[in-house]
């Protein structure tokens, strides 16, 4: 089963795609580009839809997916942790 | 090995100025709100004729009133039409709009309705579409290399799977069809907000680039101007961030996922300009299906990709709308509106190649004359751009 998809190697969230991963569970993500798979653990529950980090972020850091820019980190995440609007936001506005 | 190919063909019509089409419609074509009654009635009593109403046409001015005879024009040029009876309020603007359709070279007569009445304008235009529906019929398809065929995008109603899935499918498809020559299209000025320097990136020299710059901005102002406090809160939407996109730029991202990966940004057009070469070109335009959908069929496009992820159910009665999904649960609550179902792709059952493969496979049937879902529920959304109100 694919938990979670990235478009890009360089990505650092990935979009869960199924329902009911929770914390613990063991993850399958996707690289679409490179049509390989890698493996992470989620360590919080996380919607379908929802973005999941592929790696340790600091405030401030770039968060990458389709290989560009999405945005800062305004808040530490850690890897397998739910990456959103609590932790993420606009360079824009 | 993708299935297009420089040797790939299509069976379309050919028409006296080159283009081709997949359609062989005979429309009805109103100048003005005045005369969709008349329209109406001559493609009831003449079978296989089409009306295509819409509210507008009195008093606009200025660049409204231009973008109205373009839009209007550019509809009845389209190569899926194979003649057009123009019916208006009077004659001066209805020669305006027959006169551009000419140019093309195919059959098309204006009737003025002041000093007839609908009545005898009926029966006179009932008289000349039933001759051009005759004359179409006997109208063959032939043999047409693939890069002939001109396809424009736009989606709607996106969620994540959007992004993930079906737009990066067409994407996949505009890459290689962008490969072999074709004239493609792409749009939704607003939408692209947080990912315009990446499409400013992608455009093939400098003067494209300031062409697209200016269009961009052009838009941003008119937004600037009319927004409420509302507007700024709404990009990404209260609805798109419960289903996990959190920034507009990521929002803008998906969007942009629909042209490719090397595609260049070849040319860049104002609302229903026609394109002048091959090559992929963004056209300035509102991020409204049915708006973005007419200014492609305006623009001379045959075949429309439109990706959805919460399942719109727009078609367009000229512009065949092919509907690819990403989505599971679209694809089974609204089967009926799917063209190309790419929901495999999110559990890697096909590879973004192979969904690419899957849309075009969808494209050539449907130039070939298969229906669309939206053609076959009798989707005809025709829909006007209006750029300001009338005088």
């Amino acid at each position: 089963m694919i938990h979670c998809i990235l478009h890009d190697a360089e990505d650092t969230v990935a979009v869960v795609v199924v329902e009911g991963v929770t914390r613990g569970t063991a993850m399958t993500g996707w690289v679409m580009d490179d049509d390989r798979t890698i493996a992470l653990e989620a360590r919080q529950d996380i919607p379908i839809g929802h973005k999941v980090a592929l790696r340790d972020m600091a405030v401030g850091d770039t968060v990458v997916k389709y290989g560009i820019d999405m945005g800062k980190v305004v808040a530490a995440i850690r890897k397998g942790e739910h990456a959103h609007v609590h932790n993420i936001k606009t360079k824009r506005w | 090995m993708t299935i297009v190919n420089r040797e790939t063909t299509f069976l379309g019509f050919r028409r006296a100025n080159g283009r081709v089409g997949v359609r062989n419609h005979v429309i009805v074509l109103p100048l003005d709100d005045l005369s969709n009654a008349a329209a109406e009635a001559v493609a009831h009593n003449i079978k296989g004729a089409l009306a295509i109403p819409h509210p507008y046409g009195r008093l606009q001015f200025g660049a409204d009133l231009e973008l109205h005879f373009r839009t209007l024009i550019g509809a009845g040029c389209n190569p899926n039409v194979a003649a057009v009876v123009v019916i208006g309020i009077e004659d001066g603007w209805t020669k305006k709009v027959v006169d551009g359709i000419a140019a093309t070279g195919k059959p098309v007569v204006g009737f003025g309705i002041e000093g007839h009445g609908d009545h005898d304008t009926i029966m006179r235009a009932s008289k000349a579409a039933r001759e051009f529906v005759q004359q179409a019929s006997e109208q063959q398809r032939e043999r047409c290399p693939v890069d002939e065929l001109w396809v424009s995008t736009k989606c709607g109603e996106s969620d994540t799977t959007s992004g993930c899935g079906a737009n990066p499918t067409v994407g996949n498809a505009f890459d290689k069809l962008h490969a072999l020559g074709s004239t493609l299209c792409f749009g939704e000025t607003t939408e692209l907000t947080g990912g315009e320097q990446i499409v400013a990136a992608r455009c093939a020299n400098d003067a494209v680039r300031e062409r697209f710059m200016f269009m961009f901005d052009r838009y941003q102002g008119v937004i600037e101007r009319h927004k409420t406090s509302d507007l700024s809160d709404s990009q990404p939407t209260k609805g798109n961030i419960a289903g996990g996109l959190t920034t507009i730029e990521e929002k803008a991202l998906g969007n942009i996922q629909k042209i490719g990966k090397t595609c260049t940004v070849d040319g860049v057009l104002d609302k229903a300009e026609v394109p002048t070469h091959p090559g992929l070109w963004f056209m300035d335009s509102s991020s409204a299906a049915a708006e973005m959908v007419t200014l492609c069929a305006a623009s001379g496009y045959a075949v429309h990709f439109f990706p959805t992820g919460q399942g719109n159910v727009i078609g367009n009665p000229i512009l065949p709308v092919i509907k690819i999904c990403a989505n599971p649960r679209t694809v089974r609550l609204m089967a009926e509106h799917i063209d190309v179902d790419t929901s495999g792709l999110l559990q890697r059952e096909i590879n973004l190649d192979q969904a690419g493969d899957r849309l075009l496979e969808c494209m050539l049937r449907t130039a070939n004359g298969r229906l669309t879902a939206a053609e076959a529920l009798g989707h005809r959304e025709f829909v006007l751009t209006r750029l300001y109100e009338s005088a």
